[in-house]
């Protein structure tokens, strides 16, 4: 099972900051084990979604570029406290998750 | 700059053979008016960053990371272990004073009864073993180094207020400062050839830190997640002159530490830091 | 639909597998809500990566701005910022050109999103780091360089 998210929602007059940061390994499938010298395989998060009150505002694509515990932040105008925040992965092994938030 | 650096040397040297009461603080001051005036445009505060004190760039990317460090998931871990009670029904909390919050600037303290330092690793074992637990080994990172980087969270901010009091204490600091000052390995370094003769200036691509405000700012998670505590850095270092380390939690390796953080006095503690 | 599509690429590679996919008329060249395929994710140069994403060539724009390190203190962890003040942005890409793969990610924008987006990203070695936005149907790009050294002392 993934671990969860962190999702930290604040306002900033009237715009949401939000930060999210996700618990995952992202191989690349091009990285060998330092001890057995084999390729360690692939597993990335490939897509994040997010939605406010159920709304998309994001919708990213990733690959292995992405550093290991990946770290999002964006802006939402118009959101306001209260607001829920959901935020979605799914990586290229099927495996997916889903936090949420309010924004404070 | 070159008369300063003999005259840390000298102190190295004269240090390790008069043992004075008072000279802990006057090293301490030592260091820092070396640092401050070789570079007046750091402020003393600002060595707590170590290297990145000295690099705007690197600071901005230290800020960025440290926005929402990629080491949260570590940490809570830590939390965790740190937060569970023992078999007893006693919890680490216990153990110390303040329920563990605010100490860490305390540690290491020279415990005369036992005649040795004493760190914050060997209180977090001499809890265990107080509770029927087993000791930890000092340098595992998923228990002992995870639970003090806990441990050491909520300590965050504190001033170092690190005491040398007393013959027994005196000493140990002063074998402490030997270790520092005295070169070994195949390379011939010592602590201070890097920390303090060359503080502030590269070394192939790295920037070297300055000894003051060091010990604050320790365990590190490098490269994101990867936990480096303290003496484990020491190994480090030890290894990369090529020397033989002391192991971890050894007096020699105590002593070192002491010294060590009797430099960073007054600093604030910035516990769990981000570094490449 | 978006599933089939990559069932279409799985196995296949670049440009030529986007070419197939569009005669067929599985996709369009056009960006379409779903954000980029997958292969674009998998093109080993930044020319094909733009391909896959299915855009033009991008303009060069002052209006991009992309904070990230003169050098990098460790390229596994290089903080990337990228704002865009051009009327209309939908998306931004992030990609490091001497990465394997070049794309490292991208981000579509709606209900209120702006455009602008914090991450960090991998770096094998020294490279330009290039923000492309799409805004009002047009492309356009910022470039900044970052240098990746090797290290691993530091403290």
């Amino acid at each position: 099972m993934a671990e969860p998210m962190k999702i930290r929602a604040t306002m900033a007059g009237d715009t949401a900051d939000i930060k999210v940061l996700m618990n995952h390994p992202m191989e690349t499938g091009q990285r060998k084990d330092a001890k057995t010298g084999q390729l360690v395989p692939a597993h990335y998060i490939t897509e994040v979604t997010a939605t406010i009150n159920g709304a998309a505002v994001l919708k990213a694509g990733m690959g292995g570029g992405v550093s290991k515990n990946p770290y999002l932040g964006f802006k939402v105008k118009g959101a306001k406290a209260g607001d829920k925040v959901s935020v979605s992965w799914v990586d290229n092994t099927g495996d997916k998750r889903t936090d949420e938030t309010t924004v404070g | 700059m070159k008369k300063a650096l003999l005259g840390l040397v000298a102190i190295g040297l004269a240090g390790g053979m008069s043992g004075a009461i008072a000279a802990p603080e006057q090293d301490r001051q030592e260091f820092v008016n070396y640092y401050t005036k070789k570079y007046p445009n750091v402020k003393l505060d600002d060595y707590v960053y170590g290297a990145l004190a000295f690099d705007a760039d690197s600071k901005a990317q230290y800020d960025a990371i440290m926005e929402f460090p990629p080491f949260e998931g570590e940490l809570e871990k830590g939390r965790k272990m740190l937060d569970t009670p023992f078999n007893n029904g006693k919890k680490y909390a216990d153990c110390f004073p303040n329920g563990g919050k605010n100490i860490a600037g305390n540690y290491p303290y020279f415990d005369d009864k036992a005649g040795k330092v004493v760190t914050l690793h060997d209180a977090i074992n001499a809890c265990r073993v107080a509770n029927g637990e087993e000791a930890y080994k000092v340098s595992d990172m998923k228990t002992m180094g995870l639970l003090s980087t806990a441990l050491r969270a909520q300590s965050d901010g504190m001033l170092m207020n690190i005491k040398v009091e007393g013959a027994g204490a005196n000493a140990a600091y002063e074998a402490g400062k030997k270790a520092f000052f005295s070169r070994k390995g195949q390379l011939n370094f010592a602590c201070a050839t890097c920390h303090v003769q060359n503080a502030g200036v590269r070394l192939r691509s790295e920037l070297i830190s300055p000894a003051v405000g060091h010990a604050v700012h320790w365990p590190v998670f490098r490269g994101g997640d990867n936990l480096v505590t303290l003496q484990n850095r020491y190994e480090g270092c030890y290894k990369q002159v090529r020397a033989v380390p002391p192991a971890q939690g050894s007096a020699d390796m105590n002593n070192l530490e002491y010294f060590h953080s009797y430099l960073s006095n007054g600093l604030p503690m910035k516990a769990n830091v981000f570094r490449k | 639909m978006n599933a089939l599509r990559r069932n279409v690429l799985k196995g296949a590679t670049g440009a030529g597998a986007v070419a197939v996919a569009v005669a067929a008329g599985l996709i369009t060249p056009t960006r379409v809500l779903a954000g980029a395929p997958r292969s674009a994710f998998e093109a080993k140069n930044l020319a094909d990566a733009m391909k896959g994403m299915g855009l033009p060539p991008a303009t060069d724009s002052k209006d991009i701005t992309i904070k990230a390190p003169d050098i990098a203190e460790n390229g596994a962890v290089v903080p990337v910022e990228v704002t865009s003040s051009i009327a209309g942005t939908s998306a931004i890409a992030i990609i490091a050109e001497k990465n394997n793969t070049p794309l490292v990610a991208d981000f579509e924008f709606s209900g209120g999103a702006q455009g602008y987006v914090s991450t960090r990203i991998k770096m094998g070695s020294t490279a330009l780091v290039r923000a492309i936005v799409t805004a009002g149907g047009k492309t356009y790009q910022a470039a900044k360089e970052v240098k990746v050294t090797i290290g691993g002392c530091g403290g």
